[in-house]
């Protein structure tokens, strides 16, 4: 099942390795997590340059046909370097929903900006009582003439302080937790009614949550289809996410390795110790079979094989677990300096845990897991 | 679980807990005391101990301890962190005082214990160094006598609230010759001495607990070694004891199992299949308290009858740190998405935090509590303690 990558996706994959190596170090990024608005502008300029921002969109739209798969390779190098700048939100999930369900107009007003680096977007989902539930929904939409008003609230939007459009997820009918009736719709982050309130998440980008009074909104696909859509899109961040981890887990994995050689103990370096020996195998091990299940589900994204919702919780819970366990030990392994802001070891760490929460957390997907088999 | 109490034990566990009710400071009920509060805020409580006599209950009755049995010592300790007060500053109170009541000499007690009492003078800890963590005894900084004075010139490193203190307790080297635990000598430094820099360490979780302390060329007078030199490791070792005991931290992680139920109530609806899963996994960690904090009381019962538990100790801070951890992880999982979120540290009253009240400091206690495996000697070297000095291996 290994991946043969093709010349295209090799190239992709050192282009990306070769700009995070020169224009992405941690100072680099450290500074832009610091600056005002806590991300790079001009970075997301350069990855709209070298098309990273077009490489998963059909070329029908406008992209370089590259499908999850170049998103699997942009994501793996992204979670190496830390990258903060919002791949995800924008292009896997907003474009992913765009392109999925935007009608034909909606697709050529909203994908090139995406494409080209002048537009960021973020996915408004989640309210206060949602926790990992699409369906949960308290937000509502009605229509005015052509265009639809919405009312809510929505809560911990990743990336929305940065974001010039959101996409709302909003009640067209049926109760609170009714899935049929939730519809998505493209909203004006400026637009009349639309307030954010800022703040910094655990891994150093931000969010806002964001109340929407009588906001103009257009609707992006049918009314009632909003959680199947959210559903798909869900697997393909997934597909993206768990290759961040995986990304992650490598500099980990290589970084506590490196450590475990170099500091010295009781005389000997601490990676001779047997205890810690093993526990660097079982990370190891955690690291081999992250990669593998990240490939295995890109590979079904790729293809849009049946079954595929089921294999993306299994692999959002696998790899989440795997993370967790590496991101424990490594922080464990270097001692003191793991805990500390100035090694990345740290921000790995927090990194991990947003990821892990972002969509629902293990625990959550493995019981997705097991109760879409029962339901099959 | 409580120890089967005397009349009289009974009663004095009455009064220390309606003396906490009626006279811990509201101004220290904070999100988290341990980063929230300022230094003369938390030193309110030490001074209302100190006044009442109890700010010391390890010491012996002649240095100003309450003269308390141990049993009387474990429930004053049981209710003060059942009730959630932030404990006195253990580096000074717990750690360096009966060093000092113990090995030091007259001039020394009468000069530092009074001082410690009051709250007057703040302590920090000057152990590790950054190549010397686990492996204490090969601290390398260095103390050269001068006439009547040492030169001290070093690095020392994770020093808890170094930008506080008044004096720092020092392992420092006063013979190279010979083999490490040998050279090692235990110097108290005035932290306001020429050549003393603090230099602040920010943690993943945002805050600022730990320093680097540099040391270069600071003269220190002899009458501030205690004991005998190169005699410091004995003494050093003595601390660590001391350390260890209170690690198991059943109050600590009582409350927050209380306080992790109300959140999962709140949280997740009881139709919610992930609300069953927290309460197995609730239940799981509360029964590892429970095992460990039967453990603490047998070991009491047996320290009351004059039995030395040894390096059993290391099993309360292996066995009372992953429990914390445990719950800390827990926690932050219960808050759902509000996980995603912490509190920009100093804290201040413009930094907003969305979600719930109760889910404000789960970020920052989960990323935090990834310390106590690792400090005070990590969870490896403790287990390397119990299998060499309990299982003989």
């Amino acid at each position: 099942m290994d991946i043969q990558f093709t010349e295209e996706q090799e190239l992709l994959r050192s282009s990306v390795q070769r700009l995070l190596r020169d224009q992405y170090d941690f100072e680099a990024r450290r500074k832009i997590v610091a600056s005002e608005e806590g991300f790079s502008r001009t970075r997301w300029k350069v990855f709209a340059e070298l098309g990273l921002l077009a490489a998963p969109f059909s070329e029908d739209a406008g992209g370089l046909g590259g499908g999850p798969l170049s998103t699997m390779i942009v994501m793996q190098e992204f979670g190496r370097h830390l990258v903060v700048e919002p791949f995800v939100e924008t292009v896997v999930l907003a474009g992913g929903l765009i392109e999925r369900l935007g009608t034909s107009e909606q697709k050529q007003g909203f994908i090139p900006g995406i494409i080209d680096g002048s537009r960021i977007w973020a996915l408004a989902w989640t309210e206060r009582a949602s926790r990992f539930d699409f369906a949960n929904v308290a937000t509502k939409a009605r229509r005015e003439g052509g265009d639809y008003v919405l009312s809510g609230e929505k809560t911990m939007v990743m990336a929305a302080p940065w974001a010039d459009h959101l996409i709302v997820s909003a009640r067209t009918a049926g109760d609170n937790r009714d899935r049929g009736g939730v519809s998505l719709f493209v909203v004006e982050r400026h637009a009349a009614g639309v307030n954010l309130q800022s703040f910094k998440s655990i891994d150093g980008r931000r969010a806002a949550e964001i109340s929407l009074r009588e906001v103009r909104g257009q609707l992006l696909g049918a009314e009632g289809e909003g959680v199947a859509a959210l559903e798909t899109c869900r697997d393909r961040a997934i597909g993206a996410l768990c290759a961040e981890v995986v990304g992650a887990i490598g500099e980990l994995n290589a970084a506590t390795l490196d450590y475990s050689k170099t500091r010295k103990q009781f005389g000997t370096t601490i990676g001779s110790f047997q205890v810690l020996q093993h526990r660097m195998v079982d990370m190891f091990i955690a690291h081999q079979e992250a990669l593998s299940l990240m490939q295995h589900l890109n590979l079904s994204l790729n293809a849009g094989d049946s079954g595929l919702s089921r294999l993306a919780s299994g692999a959002k819970s696998k790899i989440g677990y795997a993370g967790k366990f590496v991101a424990d030990q490594a922080v464990q392994l270097h001692g003191g300096m793991g805990m500390t802001d100035e090694l990345n070891v740290g921000h790995y760490f927090k990194r991990i845990s947003s990821i892990n929460i972002q969509f629902g957390d293990p625990a959550f997907h493995v019981l997705r897991y097991a109760q879409l088999d029962a339901a099959a | 679980m409580e120890l089967a109490l005397s009349a009289e034990d009974a009663a004095f566990r009455d009064e220390v807990r309606a003396f906490i009710a009626d006279n811990y400071p509201a101004e220290m009920r904070v999100p988290n005391p341990e980063t929230d509060l300022t230094k003369e805020q938390s030193l309110l409580w030490h001074r209302i101990l100190h006044k009442k006599g109890w700010i010391a209950p390890l010491w012996p009755k002649e240095y100003g301890g309450p003269g308390w049995t141990v049993t009387q010592r474990f429930i004053f300790e049981q209710e003060t962190s059942r009730a959630g007060t932030l404990p006195p500053l253990a580096f000074s109170v717990t750690m360096v005082a009966p060093v000092i009541y113990t090995f030091g000499n007259e001039a020394q007690k009468k000069k530092f214990l009074p001082r410690i009492l009051s709250g007057e003078d703040w302590w920090c800890q000057g152990y590790s160094e950054p190549g010397s963590g686990s492996d204490l005894a090969t601290v390398r900084t260095k103390a050269v006598r001068e006439g009547d004075h040492y030169v001290v010139n070093g690095h020392k490193t994770w020093t808890t609230l170094a930008q506080h203190a008044d004096w720092i307790f020092c392992l420092v080297r006063t013979d190279p010759n010979v083999k490490p635990q040998s050279g090692i000598s235990f110097l108290l430094i005035d932290m306001k001495s020429p050549g003393v820099t603090v230099r602040p360490i920010i943690t993943i979780d945002g805050s600022h607990e730990v320093n680097d302390v540099f040391l270069e060329n600071v003269r220190v007078p002899v009458e501030n070694l205690v004991g005998e030199e190169n005699k410091g490791w004995t003494y050093a070792k003595f601390l660590l004891g001391n350390e260890r005991t209170s690690m198991a931290g059943i109050g600590r992680s009582t409350r927050y199992l209380r306080k992790l139920k109300q959140i999962v109530k709140a949280e997740i609806p009881a139709d919610d299949p992930a609300h069953l899963e927290f309460l197995r996994d609730i239940a799981r960690v509360e029964l590892d308290v429970l095992a460990l904090e039967a453990t603490e009381l047998r070991v009491v019962a047996q320290m009351a009858r004059g039995i030395d538990p040894g390096p059993a100790a290391s099993l309360f801070k292996i066995r009372g740190t992953e429990i914390f951890q445990d719950i800390t992880e827990l926690t932050h999982r219960a808050i759902g998405n509000y996980g995603l979120a912490i509190r920009e540290h100093p804290v201040s009253a413009n930094c907003f935090m969305p979600g719930p009240d109760y889910g404000h400091t789960a970020s920052e206690k989960y990323l935090n509590a990834r310390k106590l495996s690792i400090y005070g000697g990590s969870n490896e070297i403790q287990r390397n303690i119990i299998a060499k000095a309990v299982l003989g291996l």
